[in-house]
């Protein structure tokens, strides 16, 4: 089974951020069904945990809901994230979340980036704000992002859902079930603290590299 | 089961008041809570160590001696020593040279504890501080178990025939506790040497706690000091009593609300559901604290802030006389389903023991 998490960081309640999001999760799901797998799409909202992502800035650590949508990132196969804009770059609220995750989380995994605005002056948010930051956090994102101003929810010509389509089809592209990549693995992972618990490295390479060249 | 308080030693306004102490006043407030520990009966007494305000932790091996030449009995400990940015051979004499003047009443918990800006000032790079503390505590162990060292490393200039003086009290090193938040490194670390683990304990929720502790304790039984039940684990605690638990939440949530770590936070409700602090009733901390062997299995040292967050000295000094009126229940109830076969945490008289009780079985293999 193939997991996508949709995290979408509109504030009002419908927003076209979240609409957005529907819209992505629906075509993603589709695209990835189409090369034959079985998918399951979830969708994490970060403004019922606006409170928890300021408290876990604070304290250092996440937990109840924040624990399962952070739990529920990092064991995804593919993401799709889309930021509302406001002032220019992606929303605080949106950043906040990737500021929380631990380093590593997203190693390799297939990103589809996505924005809503007021206007299309604020589209190159995906390429200054997004990819730069899913680039830090060493993901693969997908040549297509979405962009939607308001003027591309009342348009009539399609365009949007033409780029929604393709984004996701690009996506699925890259999951393993996918024909060009089927039976491929995952990219190579960062050393995560969960996975330093489960096979503690021996004391004695520590010594070792304490006193090599190594960083720790 | 030794149960004792920890201070880092911040100088931070009452926020009910606006007042802030002054570092004379804190520092010797340190010392009068240090003084009321042992009065109302308790095993262990810890001071932090800083180098940056607003702390006045720095240099604990005078705080500590100026203490213990006024206490008896109670242990006298760090939290943490800065293994990272601290040179292991000052370290080294130092804590031999306070152990000498204690009588053995005196043992050490490493740490990293420190913030980017302040390795620098020690000549060192926080990114290193993993390998500065396995590097600096390897060397601090030669220096306290051998006589002459000749040693080169990484992190300072070489040694060449080098004594560190005076030598350990009874030839035996002070017993060393490793502590560390979230570093599987560091438990890995305490459970290679055979020394104490300490969870910070306060500012992270239980199942993390029970995660490091776990490691710990598994890697304690791997390699080879015994079965996992018998490694040596410290917690860290905190609480704020008032006969009337409304009373305790009513009096502490501003200091809550305004502490330096987690203040603007977390609500208090939150904190104290999601982490070991107890504001309440005597009996609410007494339950709280004796509930913690139920992820961190059966423990040696219990530690509990107490003066943080601008709570003035008084009110540390009421805290401390509730803590001793409920005392004796808090050791009956650690005491209860404990093994027999979970020891005590080691104390100078243990490790003075131990090690003559292994030289006469060296002998005695000699001998037959």
């Amino acid at each position: 089974m193939t997991g996508v998490v949709v995290v979408s960081a509109g504030l009002s309640v419908p927003s076209s951020t979240r609409l957005l999001a529907d819209q992505l999760g629906t075509a993603v799901e589709r695209a990835v069904s189409a090369r034959g797998a079985a998918v399951e799409v979830e969708h994490v909202e970060l403004r019922p945990l606006a409170h928890s992502l300021a408290d876990s800035m604070l304290s250092g650590f996440a937990s109840g809901d924040l624990a399962a949508a952070i739990a529920k990132v990092a064991r995804a196969d593919a993401l799709v994230a889309v930021t509302p804009v406001f002032a220019a770059p992606c929303s605080g609220l949106f950043k906040t979340f990737f500021d929380v995750l631990e380093q590593g989380v997203l190693d390799g995994r297939p990103v589809l980036v996505a924005a809503t605005a007021g206007t299309a002056r604020h589209s190159l948010v995906l390429d200054h704000a997004l990819r730069p930051l899913f680039a830090y956090l060493h993901a693969v994102v997908v040549p297509t992002g979405v962009f939607a101003a308001s003027e591309d929810f009342a348009g009539s010509d399609g365009a949007l859902t033409k780029r929604i389509e393709r984004a996701a089809a690009e996506l699925a592209a890259l999951l393993p079930g996918g024909a060009e990549t089927a039976g491929a693995e995952r990219g190579p992972r960062r050393d995560l603290v969960e996975d330093r618990f489960a096979a503690p490295v021996d004391f004695e390479q520590l010594l070792r590299e304490a006193g090599g060249d190594s960083i720790r | 089961m030794q149960i004792g308080i920890f201070s880092v030693g911040d100088v931070t306004a009452d926020p009910t008041t606006g007042r802030t102490p002054s570092e004379h006043e804190r520092i010797k407030a340190q010392v009068a809570i240090a003084k009321k520990a042992e009065d109302i009966g308790l095993d262990v007494f810890a001071t932090g160590e800083h180098h940056n305000p607003p702390f006045i932790a720095s240099n604990p091996t005078a705080t500590l001696a100026y203490i213990g030449a006024q206490t008896e009995r109670i242990v006298l400990s760090t939290a943490t020593t800065l293994i990272t940015t601290t040179d292991p051979v000052l370290i080294a004499e130092d804590y031999a040279k306070i152990q000498h003047l204690l009588d053995g009443r005196v043992d050490l918990m490493m740490g990293r504890g420190n913030t980017g800006p302040v390795y620098p000032w020690f000549g060192k790079d926080i990114r290193q501080g993993i390998n500065l503390a396995i590097e600096n505590y390897a060397l601090l162990r030669r220096l306290w178990s051998e006589d002459v060292v000749s040693w080169e490393g990484r992190f300072r200039t070489p040694l060449q025939g080098y004594t560190s003086t005076p030598r350990p009290l009874d030839g035996v090193a002070p017993f060393v506790w490793h502590g560390s938040i979230r570093s599987p490194e560091i438990a890995e670390q305490a459970a290679y040497y055979g020394d104490g683990f300490f969870h910070n304990h306060i500012f992270w929720p239980a199942s993390h706690t029970a995660q490091m502790v776990g490691l710990y304790r598994q890697r304690w039984e791997h390699y080879g000091h015994g079965p996992a039940d018998t490694a040596i684990v410290g917690l860290g605690g905190q609480f704020f009593m008032r006969r009337n638990s409304q009373d305790a939440v009513d009096e502490f949530r501003p200091y809550f609300d305004n502490a330096p770590v987690y203040g603007h936070g977390p609500s208090l409700e939150d904190f104290t559901a999601q982490t070991p602090l107890t504001v309440g009733s005597p009996q609410q901390v007494l339950e709280r604290t004796l509930s913690f062997r139920e992820y961190a299995g059966d423990y040696q040292r219990q530690l509990f802030l107490l003066d943080h967050a601008g709570l003035p000295l008084k009110t540390v000094l009421e805290q401390l006389d509730l803590l001793g009126e409920i005392l004796p229940e808090m050791r009956k109830g650690f005491a209860e389903g404990r093994p027999s076969h979970v020891p005590d945490a080691p104390t100078h008289a243990s490790l003075v023991a131990a090690a003559t009780a292994a030289e006469a079985a060296i002998a005695g293999g000699e001998e037959s």
